[in-house]
């Protein structure tokens, strides 16, 4: 019997699918002991009735905690793991988990292991090299692991009830030298890439900013739109608003055309449920071809304009 | 405004990846390296403060493979100092790394560190918060944007989805930098050349004490390819023609 505390991660006041998917498996690790969740937030206790698969819910109140804040939320979860004293910690891989991880680790001297894409007693699996290779870690509690989004399902960590919920007082957060001042809302693109039939999604692959326009007709010759990859992004070839992924959008089109694209786990998130995928991809050991229906592994420049002759 | 950038480098994972003999980490033999690319953003990002601000970028990365040719390109992009840590190996331990950095830069006088994100070999959690948490620093990790008013920086932070938080940090302070304002400058080979006779390392050695990641790596192997794409084969017209057949039906 473990006990398992579970990070809950909420943004504008929403509890993100990661804390369920995080709960769920907290549930199968805990093997009869007990699942608390640490929820930190300003007058959020009613959150916790969505936390029913917990047995308990740490609830830490703070105007310090309004918001994510990687110094105020990291300092009470320390607080918080030192009283509680789990077994085991499980946090995202997510934007805010990356900001409490290694911390706690560091701070805690508590092993931490990342990218996790799997989880059972006393052993760990990371993903590592952009999904290319995987490193088995053997684990003795107490530790921490931050688990990849859409590793496990959210669905296994959600029910019913109402959680007992223990409210901890924060620790003297008043001399916090991060500071949230605001949540800025993406900037509407020129095109709404969820709401598209037909993507042509590029990646790094294509190389030059140049090749963007032969990918854009091509888009259009599909009575669809162009989206891409984050290095594309990175790289402001394209606006965030085309981006597909876990930081970008999510999308599900009817066809999903990847040129250039490995299949970075941040991609696959934002894609993996489209009806048709076809990748193309000179690597034919790219993780982008275990999602995709149908793989290519000729030159796209050679491919492209055979394809638009066809259209 | 002086500026700290430590960098690593990585596989370059536009080659195969082997596990060696001991099934326990990557064969290096045919392997190429290259500069982690969050890293080169917080690089870009540093260069950019210091045109705007002044001051100087320090660039410092741990011993390893190819790490001088990329301190002499981070010199031939505009580094002012590069620092080489030796005595470490914290291979798949950045726990170690962070900690490597954390005995140099302690002694340093700076007023920011810039770093990636994060790297594809980050088994134990991600660089730029261990070595605040070494340095006794405030942190923001998934850094898009920042500026710099005296002695605070106005930070981007990217949330899922998009959404972007702002915050003000006190300095100095570690940020994990996804992406710099620019696209990271490109300098040609020659420039590095002459980066390489008229720049100096100057090389440090680290303690890190009993720091470590703790973690027993057990085995590392490729991930099963789940069946997953069936292959188009044929001559490069015949799979156009198949693949407008395959979007036709679905649309």
């Amino acid at each position: 019997m473990k006990k398992v505390l579970v990070i809950a991660e909420h943004l504008n006041g929403q509890i993100q699918d990661i804390t369920y998917e995080l709960l769920g498996k907290a549930k199968e690790l805990a093997q009869g002991g007990e699942v608390a969740v640490l929820l930190m937030g300003k007058d959020m206790q009613d959150a916790a009735n969505s936390l029913g698969a917990a047995d308990k819910v740490l609830y830490v109140d703070s105007d310090a905690l309004a918001q994510f804040n990687p110094q105020t939320y990291f300092l009470t979860a320390a607080k918080a793991i030192e009283e509680y004293q789990p077994d085991i910690v499980l946090v995202g891989t997510t934007s805010q988990g990356m900001d409490l991880a290694g911390a706690l680790s560091a701070r805690l001297k508590m092993p931490l292991v990342a990218y996790v894409s799997a989880l059972e007693d006393g052993k760990a699996v990371s993903q590592l090299y952009g999904g290319k290779m995987n490193v088995e870690v053997g684990l003795t509690t107490p530790y921490i692991a931050a688990v990849l989004a859409g590793a496990f399902p959210a669905d296994k960590g959600k029910a019913d009830g109402t959680p007992e919920v223990v409210e901890m007082a924060a620790p003297d957060l008043s001399g916090a030298k991060v500071r949230f001042k605001q949540l800025i809302e993406p900037e509407a693109g020129d095109v709404d890439i969820t709401a598209q039939d037909v993507l042509v999604s590029v990646g790094r692959g294509i190389q030059s900013e140049d090749n963007i326009p032969m990918f854009e007709e091509l888009a259009q010759k599909l009575g669809g739109a162009l989206a891409c990859s984050r290095p594309i992004v990175d790289n402001k070839w394209l606006p965030k608003s085309r981006q597909v992924g876990k930081s970008g959008l999510k999308v599900k089109p009817k066809v999903y055309l990847a040129f250039g694209i490995s299949g970075a786990p941040e991609h696959i998130e934002g894609m993996k449920d489209s009806e048709l995928i076809i990748a193309v991809n000179t690597d034919a050991k790219a993780p982008i071809f275990d999602y995709a229906h149908y793989g290519v592994t000729e030159d796209m420049f050679d491919l492209v304009p055979k394809l638009m002759e066809k259209l | 405004m002086n500026i700290i950038v430590p960098i690593k480098q990585v596989p370059d994972l536009v080659e195969e990846l082997e596990v060696d003999s001991s099934g326990k980490a990557l064969d290096k033999e045919w392997l190429k390296f290259r500069i982690n690319e969050f890293d080169d953003h917080a690089l870009e990002e540093a260069l950019l403060l210091k045109e705007d601000l002044g001051g100087t970028v320090t660039v410092i990365a741990l011993d390893g493979d190819d790490v001088d040719k990329a301190l002499y390109t981070a010199a031939a992009k505009g580094a002012d100092k590069l620092i080489k840590v030796t005595g470490v190996d914290a291979e798949l331990d950045n726990h170690k790394a962070a900690m490597a950095l954390a005995s140099v830069i302690k002694d340093m006088d700076y007023d920011l560190i810039l770093t990636g994100v994060q790297a594809v070999d980050d088994l134990d959690g991600q660089l730029p918060v261990l070595l605040a948490e070494y340095l006794g620093l405030p942190h923001i990790e998934v850094v898009t944007g920042v500026k710099v008013d005296g002695n605070v920086a106005t930070v981007q932070k990217e949330f899922s989805g998009g959404i972007v938080g702002e915050y003000e940090v006190d300095l100095p302070a570690v940020l994990g930098i996804q992406a710099a304002r620019e696209t990271p400058r490109y300098v040609p080979v020659a420039k590095v050349r002459r980066a390489m006779r008229s720049a100096e390392i100057e090389e440090v050695s680290a303690n890190v004490g009993d720091v470590s990641s703790a973690l027993a790596v057990e085995r590392m192997f490729k991930p099963e390819t789940g069946g997953g794409a069936e292959f188009l084969t044929g001559s490069v017209d015949e799979i156009a023609a198949k693949i407008v057949e395959l979007i036709k039906s679905k649309i």
